[in-house]
């Protein structure tokens, strides 16, 4: 009896893993019936986006490197979340990791690489730990929103960004150019970080990525912190009266969410554009959002979510430029994700309290 | 410093603050309507963008502003209509929700700019209307009684939306609903009737918040033409108290803030315009820190309903 009852529990998890898994080509369904309105065909647009994210080396390459800072937004996103608390300033905290890292490497360019690197993805993480903190203790001291907090944090940071990178932090060679482009010098090449394949842009950023998937994992699950957040998280008048400290949880579920959006940039400066540029985030902080909720929030789960919506993005790319349809479809679609994701939780749900009164 | 504080400068600030509290207006007295029943449609930004994207493009195809303003509010009325069906009937946590809603109505307004228009174009909007003897004032004719129909709407809203809200039977349900939905229930209230009907009523403020951008203030659609203003909005209604009063207050606070900043650069004095853009956002924060603690929040706020739970 008892073995029989955990096949069935297997399968029921199992089932309830794989249904966001359909909301992908229910929104790409949504996605085509557009193309066909403005007489683009479909089959062909999509297979251009296949292609263009895993059809060579440099697009499989390109879509890790997308999904990298995906995976790591993502993971603050699921620390966040199992806590309750709605982060969405991963693009404020990406952008103030990404700026940190850059004015850290540029300012010190001498140091061995050994010191320079992980100091500079310190200061990533300790940038986007401030800007993720300051909401948190806003929340915690004061009850205000984090949700609105957060996105006001986003704005302010890329104020920042742009006086930064057109005043203290531009580079001087744009100066003496007369360009005046927006953008800092570049970093010094100890801060790079090793190239992973030769003549691509994968660098090791995506191994960081994916052994931090694992010891967030480890976090949430095994340790006693992390089982506190997520006690906060699903039931925090009940995490009151088992005497936690509920305010103190909610804001270290954002100071965290903030260090890996933080340090999402701070490899996206050291392992990509190698300087700071102002469109360097291009919308990871919301798109980690879609990646980290797709993976159930789940910090594994997050890991292929993340190469998904990375192939997303590459191939949205490719998209446009062979078949001119504009890369907003993929916008679009990850909106329409988004919502199909948060309303098959529905089914979830419903299955599982089926499952309660029939045990 | 000196040079900002002449009459014509303080009156151009005082015109520009009204202006640009209009889609903020529209869109958080929606809002409040829908948070006071208990939902919270983060979503708002996308909205005003499908607004602003749709009453421009049928303004300009049919050459009435009107029709345009027409498009705007259906689009926004179905997707606050999504919205409601998404949070409501299949009970999706809002705050997500309201995320998916502003990237997909981001994502699909660019789509269709991109599509169907492809460069930014400028329409003509609605106008100013003078109004008699008093726009005639000098200075404060100027100021207060030379803008568009829909700046008139906006302020109109308020004493509307007040009424509504705290003077009717449906006000009162609106109410009963956000503050405790198995009362109201247990009344006869329908708690999903009450909800669909205020989020679509979101909806529909919403997409008139955006059409004020694209038909009455700016005039033309640019890709993320609100960049954030419907977030703003959203704050603005934790900062209102969920009063229309309040809202009315927090949106002249942080359009006069907005427009003094403007003038700033406009009078090219020495503080970086980044800073000055900053200004309003961390007037916002402060805001909030302060306000929260002088009014509670609907007390089922964010809370999804279940029939026949304690």
């Amino acid at each position: 009896m008892k073995d029989k009852w955990n096949v069935r529990e297997f399968l029921n998890k199992t089932v309830d893993a794989l249904l966001p898994l359909l909301a992908v080509p229910a929104a790409l369904l949504i996605g085509a019936f557009l193309l066909l309105i403005f007489k683009v065909n479909p089959l062909e647009a999509y297979w251009q986006l296949l292609k263009g994210a895993f059809g060579d080396v440099s697009g499989i390459t390109q879509t890790l490197v997308k999904a990298t800072p995906l995976l790591l937004v993502g993971l603050g996103v699921c620390i966040a979340f199992r806590g309750g608390i709605i982060n969405i300033g991963g693009e404020g905290q990406f952008i103030a990791g990404a700026l940190a890292a850059t004015a850290f490497s540029v300012g010190l360019p001498n140091l061995p690489r050994f010191i320079i690197l992980p100091l500079s993805l310190l200061c990533g993480i300790l940038a986007g730990g401030l800007w993720g903190g300051l909401p948190g203790i806003l929340k915690s001291r004061l009850g205000v929103n984090e949700i609105l907090s957060t996105v006001m944090m986003n704005a302010i940071a890329v104020q920042l960004s742009n006086f930064l990178l057109r005043g203290p932090m531009i580079d001087p060679a744009e100066l003496e150019a007369g360009t005046q482009i927006a953008q800092s010098a570049l970093l010094p090449k100890a801060v790079w970080l090793t190239k992973l394949v030769p003549r691509t842009l994968l660098h090791s950023g995506a191994i960081i990525a994916v052994i931090l998937a694992v010891l967030v994992f480890i976090f949430l699950w095994r340790t006693s912190i992390g089982y506190r957040i997520r006690a906060v998280g699903s039931n925090p008048e009940a995490a009151r009266y088992a005497g936690i400290p509920v305010p103190f949880y909610q804001a270290l579920s954002l100071i965290l969410g903030g260090v890996f959006a933080g340090l999402a940039g701070a490899v996206e400066v050291t392992g990509v554009s190698h300087r700071m540029l102002e469109n360097l985030s291009a919308g990871y902080g919301f798109s980690g959002i879609v990646a980290a909720l797709f993976g159930k929030l789940h910090p594994l789960g997050s890991i292929p979510a993340s190469i998904l919506f990375g192939a997303l993005l590459v191939g949205g790319n490719k998209m446009q430029r062979s078949m001119q349809v504009p890369s907003a479809l993929i916008d679009t679609i990850l909106g329409l994700i988004v919502l199909f994701v948060v309303s098959a939780d529905i089914w979830s749900r419903y299955r599982a309290t089926r499952r309660q009164s029939h045990g | 410093m000196a040079e900002l504080f002449t009459l014509p400068v303080l009156f151009g600030i005082i015109y520009s603050g009204i202006r640009l509290a209009t889609p903020y207006l529209y869109a958080s007295l929606g809002e409040t309507f829908a948070q006071a029943s208990g939902v919270l449609n983060l979503g708002v930004d996308g909205i005003m963008l499908m607004g602003a994207y749709t009453g421009f493009f049928i303004g300009m195809k049919t050459g009435s502003v009107w029709l345009g303003l027409l498009a705007a509010a259906i689009t926004g009325m179905l997707m606050g209509l999504l919205m409601a069906f998404i949070s409501i009937t299949l009970k999706a946590e809002q705050g997500i929700s309201g995320i998916g809603l502003q990237l997909f109505g981001l994502g699909l307004s660019t789509l269709l700019f991109k599509l169907t228009m492809g460069s930014v174009e400028s329409i003509n909007g609605f106008q100013a209307i003078k109004i008699p003897l008093l726009g005639s004032i000098p200075y404060i004719g100027e100021a207060f009684f030379n803008h568009n129909l829909l700046v008139y709407g906006a302020y109109l809203m308020v004493p509307i939306s007040n009424f509504v809200l705290n003077r009717t039977t449906l006000g009162l349900k609106i109410r009963a609903v956000g503050q405790n939905p198995q009362a109201a229930d247990s009344l006869g209230v329908s708690v999903t009737a009450v909800r669909y009907l205020t989020v679509s009523y979101g909806g529909l403020m919403a997409g008139i918040a955006g059409a004020s951008l694209s038909i009455a203030l700016i005039n033309l659609f640019q890709e993320n033409i609100t960049n954030g203003m419907g977030f703003i909005a959203v704050a603005l209604v934790y900062f209102g108290g969920w009063k229309p009063t309040g809202v009315l207050i927090g949106s002249l606070i942080f359009s006069f803030v907005n427009a003094f900043q403007l003038w700033i650069q406009v009078k090219g004095i020495n503080i970086p315009s980044d800073f000055a853009v900053m200004l309003p956002y961390i007037l916002t924060i402060a805001a909030l820190a302060f306000a929260v603690k002088r009014v509670a929040a609907p007390a089922a706020l964010t809370k999804i309903f279940e029939r026949g739970e304690n």
